[in-house]
């Protein structure tokens, strides 16, 4: 059994900056992630692409991860790739299964940095063969490098899309037309939400201007305000029916949609452990309840990145910096690198969030979402529809009563694609706040496990 | 539905074969069987349990498990997060699968 000081979950931007930090202090870290190569979602691959014209398209920003990749690699931690969690136990034992078989980790603190996932996006017609999320589309462009074989039709809201749009295009893809579903913003409102964060963020304001500009410019057609967004088609996608700002009704022929309505902080993990969560109304998402540090109401585990909240890469950094500073406090460590304070972190963190609000505002996701009509499929493993689980609800049951009368997220994604949604139609069917309601429930196994890995531990006589 | 990028960086890597339903595949080192997959005309991964309707790897990261497929006799193995070997031989998972793969 494995005693390292520090187990860190996840080797995106936030698990690496961590690990540097407490490995050069002199703890003793493994780093477990289920990817084979580090980089997490927004650096994937980027020790093979980066110097490449692959590379230079995906843009500066994908290729200012290698620094940190190899400065992951030389630290001194232990780094498992192409191995996943699918247990942490309240006392801190980890189950683990990578090349090397099942081990069993005991650590004295635990990093969760799992990052995000795309927000699920119900909408008629999205189990379709040819839906598929923009990340989906953009890990593919990074990793083994393909794009659509013909021009996309890309539908949603949020950076991410803007961002696929603009690589694809500069890869020598493109895209047939972009549907974008962000509800238009009262312009002065979300200045005020920018405040001076205008100023300071100024680049990064011109960078998604200019996104949009090329967008407009480059794909076949641009359409603002679309609602009523459905995928046709019956035995794979043929087709795609949308409502315009101005009302009409348009059907277009395409076998392939894009979708993307943001991304969710992984609380998977979190919630299996019984963390404390609460509903973030500005992001229009669950986070963990945490101090100032990542600390949560497991008093041994820290929460750092996406998986905090989402405030993309840049702050994801300094969150795993400020996470690995606290358990360096912790087990009465100081930081190897001179300008690695707290003050440095707190003020580069500040730095890398103050667009968030912002950024909130003008990608918060259309009322549809959480509300889809009867037709839609809400959960897709189990395939069932707005109205049977209306029809459940009319009973008044609690989000666990749900699961077992309909088997609403007792599917293999264990209601990753259909909790949220699963959780605004209670809320809706009761009249309550998404903040008083609480999602299902997470039991291990986190991710899928076989039995023999499962016997190979009782093997060693590790098994509980 | 996809087809690979002819960057400089596709052009230093070299090629395996792998099998999906019997027919062979061919498929970039360092790629999952997922994305291989989505270069072929019928891009679907499974059939679903309930309906018998066909699904597609729809979120390639691991959490939306429609990219569940047999992978050397083993059901229930998500394709996304399966990278490709040579030789390597996969089938569609029609339908539902018994628990209790085998090792
Ligand atoms: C599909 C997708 C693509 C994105 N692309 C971009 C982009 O191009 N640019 C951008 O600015 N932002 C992107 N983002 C947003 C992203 O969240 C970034 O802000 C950033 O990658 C977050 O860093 P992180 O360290 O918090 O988590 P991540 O980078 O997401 O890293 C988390 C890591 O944890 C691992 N992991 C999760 N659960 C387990 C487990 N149980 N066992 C083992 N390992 C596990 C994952 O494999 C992953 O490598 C993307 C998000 C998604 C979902
Ligand atoms: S495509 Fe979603 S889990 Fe594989």
């Amino acid at each position: 059994m494995l005693k390292p000081d520090l187990l860190i979950v996840g080797a995106g931007p936030a698990g690496m900056s961590a690990a540097i930090v407490a490995a050069r202090a002199g703890l003793k870290v493994v780093v477990v992630d289920e990817q084979p190569t580090p980089g997490g979602q927004i650096w994937r691959g980027v020790e093979a692409n980066a110097g490449t014209s692959r590379g230079r398209a995906l843009g500066a920003q994908y290729c200012s991860g290698l620094a940190t990749v190899r400065a992951f690699r030389e630290c001194g931690a232990v780094y498992w790739p192409s191995t996943r969690v699918w247990q942490i136990e309240p006392t801190l034992g980890t189950y683990v299964t990578g090349p090397g078989g099942t081990r069993v980790i005991t650590p004295r603190l635990v990093l969760i940095a799992t990052g995000a996932q795309e927000r699920p996006a119900p909408l008629r017609g999205w189990t379709l063969a040819g839906v598929m999320t923009v990340g989906a589309a953009q890990i593919l462009l990074k990793n083994p490098g393909s794009v659509p074989s013909e021009a996309v039709w890309i539908a949603g809201c949020g950076p991410l899309a803007l961002l696929y749009a603009h690589q694809l295009v500069r890869m020598g893809g493109a895209v047939a037309g972009f549907l974008d579903t962000r509800p238009s913003t009262p312009l002065r409102e979300s200045l005020r939400l920018a405040g001076r964060a205008v100023l300071r963020s100024s680049g990064e304001l011109a960078k998604g201007a200019s996104w949009y500009a090329e967008l407009r410019h480059r794909a076949g057609r641009y359409v603002p305000g679309v609602v009523d967004l459905q995928a046709l088609g019956t035995d794979r996608l043929e087709g795609v029916r949308y409502r315009t700002a101005a009302g009409r009704v348009e059907e277009i022929r395409t076998s392939l949609l894009l979708i993307h309505e943001g991304v969710l902080p992984e609380l998977h993990t979190v919630r299996s452990l019984g963390c404390e969560i609460q509903w973030d109304a500005g992001q229009a998402a669950y986070r963990p309840v945490l101090n100032e540090w990542g600390e949560c109401s497991h008093p041994d585990i820290l929460i750092a990145g996406d998986a905090a909240g989402i405030g993309g890469a840049e702050a994801a950094v300094h969150r795993g910096r400020l996470s690995a500073l606290r358990i360096l406090q912790r087990l009465g460590k100081v930081a190897a690198e001179p300008g690695m304070t707290e003050e440095n972190c707190r003020t580069a963190l500040a730095r890398a969030l103050a667009l968030r609000p912002f950024l909130d505002r003008v990608f918060r996701p259309r009322g549809e979402i959480f509300a889809p009509d009867d037709d839609t499929i809400v959960c897709r493993c189990e395939e069932l529809r707005v109205r049977d689980l209306r029809a459940a609800l009319a009973g008044s049951v609690g989000p666990n009563q749900l699961k077992a009368f309909t088997r609403a997220g007792m599917g293999p994604c264990q209601g990753r694609q259909c909790g949220l949604t699963v959780a605004a139609l209670i809320a809706a069917a009761e009249g309550r706040q998404m903040s008083d309601v609480q999602p299902f429930r997470v039991r291990p196994p986190l991710k899928p496990v076989r039995l023999c890995d499962l016997a190979g531990l009782a093997d060693e006589g590790l098994s509980s | 539905m996809f087809r690979l990028l002819e960057d400089d960086r596709g052009r230093m890597e070299s090629t395996v074969t792998i099998e999906i339903d019997g027919y062979p595949v061919i498929a970039r080192i360092g790629e999952t069987v997922a994305s291989a997959l989505l270069r072929e005309g019928a891009s679907w991964s499974r059939t679903t349990p309930v309906s018998g309707a066909r699904r597609a790897p729809y979120c390639m990261m691991g959490v939306c498990f429609e990219c569940l497929m047999l992978v050397e006799g083993e059901g229930l193995v998500r394709a996304c997060q399966t990278p490709v070997r040579d030789g390597l031989k996969v089938e569609r998972q029609m339908g539902p699968r018994k628990v209790g793969p085998s090792c």
